[in-house]
Formats: C-alpha cells, structure tokens, sequence
C-alpha cells in the first residue's frame, strides 16, 4: 500500500491534465482520474515491472475513450471551446492566457487519436514505445499520428487549414 | 556526420529530445543545409513549448480532495477488513453445508477423472479469478518459494508453465483443496486484465489421458493428463486462442 502511494501520488497531477487536455471540462476530467485511480488501487497486483506512468495512463486514456464512446451514443455535446478561465494561473497576463486558450482549442480541433499521441509524447514525456503500449498501437502508427498531429495543428496555428476544416465537422457531428 | 539519411521520424526525436547526441549533431548539420526543413521542426518546437505551457497550469492545480488516493487507499482496506472476511467465510461455509445436504444424491456421480480437475480448474477460476484484493496466495515474485512449496504438498516435482511467450504474465498462484487432494493452482493475465487459470494435481484414475476440451459456466478450456499428472487450462477467451496456449503448457510440463 505504501508503494501504491510512493509510485502513483506522483503522477496525479499528469493524470489530471492529460484527462482534461482530453476531455476539456475540469469535473469530468476529475471523475476519470477518480475512476482511473481507482481501478488502479483495485488492479494493483498487475502491475509489474518499474514505472508505473504508462501504465496509469492506459487506463485513463481507456476510461476517457469509452466515456467518448458512451457520450456519443448518448448524444451529449462534447465540449470543444468552453476553455474555463478558471484553468489558468490567476497571475498570468491576459494575453498568454488568450494565446493559451487559442492553442488547446486549436489542439482540440484534432482528431482525438491524433490529439492523443501529441499529448502524451510532446506534453507527458512519455517515450514513443511507452505511447505505442498505452494506446496499443505499433510504434509506426505513433509516429505517423505525430506527425499528421503537429502538421495540422501547424496549419491550424497558421491559419491555412481549410476553411471549414474536416475534423470540426467530425467533433460536431458526435452531438 | 554519419551517412544515415535523416528520417521524419528523427526530426519528431529531435523536436522532443530523444535523440542519441551523435544523431541530434547529424539533425542539425542537416537542419543547416535545408531552410525549409529548419522552419518547419522550429515550428514544431514552438508549437510543443506553447502547449506544454498552456497545460502546465492545470498540473499545479492543488489536487482535489476528491483525488486524495491515501483516502481511497483507506476507504477499499476498510470495505476488505477482517470484520467482512469473516463474514464473507461464514456465508461460504453455510452455503457449503447447504449446498452439501442438498447435493448430497449427486456426489455419487460427481465427475471422476479429467472432467472432475477440469471442473476443478473451473470453479477456482470462478471463485478466485474476479478477486481484485488476494487472487492468489503468493505472488509471482515469490515463484521460486511458490513452486517449492506446490512441490512439497503435491509430493510432485510441479513446473511453473512460462506463458510469456503468449502473451500471459504469472501473477502467482495457490494451493486449491479437491476431492482428490491438493492441487497447485497458477493464475496469469494478459495487457487487458483477462486472467486464466492452469490447475495441476497427481491423478489417480486416467494417469495419462490426451488433451480435450472441457467447459463449466461461462469458462472454457483444456485438460489432459500426462504421466500421472493432470493438467487444466481454464480462461473466458476462445477456444482457438486457449489450445495453444495449452499446448505450450504440456510441452512445458514435459520438459521437466
């Protein structure tokens, strides 16, 4: 029990931005860390070798993908612009706080596998191989996903994605 | 500079700093004779720092109580106190009694041979499979002291069947009472949480008996016997995806 604590404290408060990088809603994000902290008290003896970081993170981002699953059977709109000022340190200037806010709507305009792999690898310092486990995916497929991520997040940042751009369409037609 | 040509993916690895340092040199000579490419990787740079900043805030955000894990950690020991073990081990025992009286006509014909240790494996796959706190008596870093011990009891060199090959991971095992005596008990699982069961004891009809498949309730599997030994694999996946692995079971067990 000690070492569930030592190994896992650490990490909730990655835990807790990839969620909500994912899901953009502070109580939501919090409930999938909550769910995901849970199964890992309760599934602990599966953990094996070292880190536990990737693995902690497989099961958010397992939660967080049958919640998108679920919402969109539901059809609950998914939030993709309701960045809470809240979210921001109170002392930053107004403007990073706009440009901050523009770049994670722009991230959120991303198709979620894409969104996911640039997240983990670019913000969470997860190793490509470490990704490739947690989104069970080939380690090509994290490469591939990386680099359509961050071109089209360029393009977006750059303003040259297309007008209407396809994957906002995709986010909206989950409602 | 080495004369490697310089790949997509070393211009991510460089963006994220994962590079061996001779590679990351290689990267920027290339950088330097290609404009364009440079634009393009500073860009992605650019873009990494800004999002990591953008959600630095959010992981310096006092955590919520509602994430206090020392709490949650409190909260599941107390649901597991001795107090519910007791209880839980009353209940089994009167259902036991129960279920001994009212069972009483059919244990003449309870299954002998093969179909009794398959039916053996099933039910502790039943019982000790969907246990989230003690699935297992020892745990798999205890291997060699489990193995040692399932010897002793057995009275039986047991083999501890390496199913890494196929994807199970040993998480331990224990020692399940039968009819006919001890037996060893291992559990494994995969990446997703799927858990089997190989249970092994001396068999004292049917010494050796060729592998065949065997279910009970929604668990399914193999058994065979081998030399005195018997064997059962018990899982929830498929058929076509247990037989190999049983295979690699009794080509283990006979390699002692």
């Amino acid at each position: 029990m000690n070492d569930m604590l030592r190994l896992v404290e650490p990490v909730i408060p990655a835990l807790r931005r990839y969620a909500r990088a994912l899901v953009r809603d502070r109580a939501a994000a919090d409930d999938l860390v909550q769910d995901c902290l849970e199964r890992a008290i309760s599934h602990w003896n599966q953990l094996r070798e070292g880190d536990p970081r990737p693995w902690l993170f497989t099961i958010l981002h397992n939660l967080a993908v049958n919640q998108f699953r679920r919402s969109s059977r539901r059809g609950r709109h998914i939030a993709i612009d309701e960045a809470n000022e809240d979210d921001f340190g109170q002392d930053a200037v107004q403007e990073q706080k706009l440009m901050y806010q523009d770049v994670l709507d722009k991230l959120a305009r991303l198709p979620e596998d894409q969104r996911a792999v640039l997240l983990l690898v670019a913000v969470e310092d997860l190793s490509y191989a470490d990704t490739a486990r947690v989104l069970d995916i080939p380690i090509g497929t994290v490469m591939s996903r990386l680099s359509r991520a961050r071109e089209r997040l360029q393009q977006e940042i750059d303003g040259t994605a297309d007008g209407a751009p396809k994957n906002v369409v995709q986010l909206r037609s989950m409602k | 500079m080495s004369s490697r040509p310089i790949t997509e993916d070393d211009l991510h690895g460089y963006v994220d700093g994962v590079l061996e340092p001779e590679r990351v040199a290689d990267v920027a000579a290339y950088l330097e004779d290609h404009p364009d490419m440079n634009r393009r990787v500073a860009a992605f740079s650019d873009q990494r720092d800004l999002l990591r900043r953008a959600l630095a805030p959010i992981a310096e955000e006092a955590v919520p109580s509602q994430l206090d894990l020392a709490g949650m950690i409190r909260s599941r020991q107390r649901r597991a106190s001795p107090v519910w073990w007791a209880i839980a081990a009353m209940l089994l025992l009167s259902i036991g009694g129960l279920g001994g009286w009212v069972m009483r006509g059919s244990l003449q014909t309870s299954p002998a041979g093969l179909a009794a240790l398959a039916q053996e494996a099933a039910d502790s796959y039943h019982v000790y499979a969907p246990d989230r706190v003690r699935p297992v008596e020892m745990r798999a870093s205890d291997s060699a002291q489990l193995v040692q011990w399932m010897s002793n009891r057995l009275k039986q060199q047991v083999k501890l069947p390496d199913l890494t090959g196929s994807g199970y991971r040993l998480m331990g095992g224990r020692l399940i009472a039968t009819s006919h005596g001890p037996a060893a008990m291992f559990m494994y699982d995969d990446d997703h949480g799927d858990r089997l069961v190989v249970l092994t004891r001396p068999m004292a009809s049917e010494q050796s008996a060729p592998m065949a498949p065997h279910s009970g309730g929604d668990v399914a599997g193999f058994a065979w016997a081998d030399g005195g030994m018997g064997y059962s694999l018990m899982g929830q996946a498929a058929a076509d995806t247990l037989k190999p692995i049983a295979n690699e079971v009794r080509r283990q067990a006979r390699s002692i």
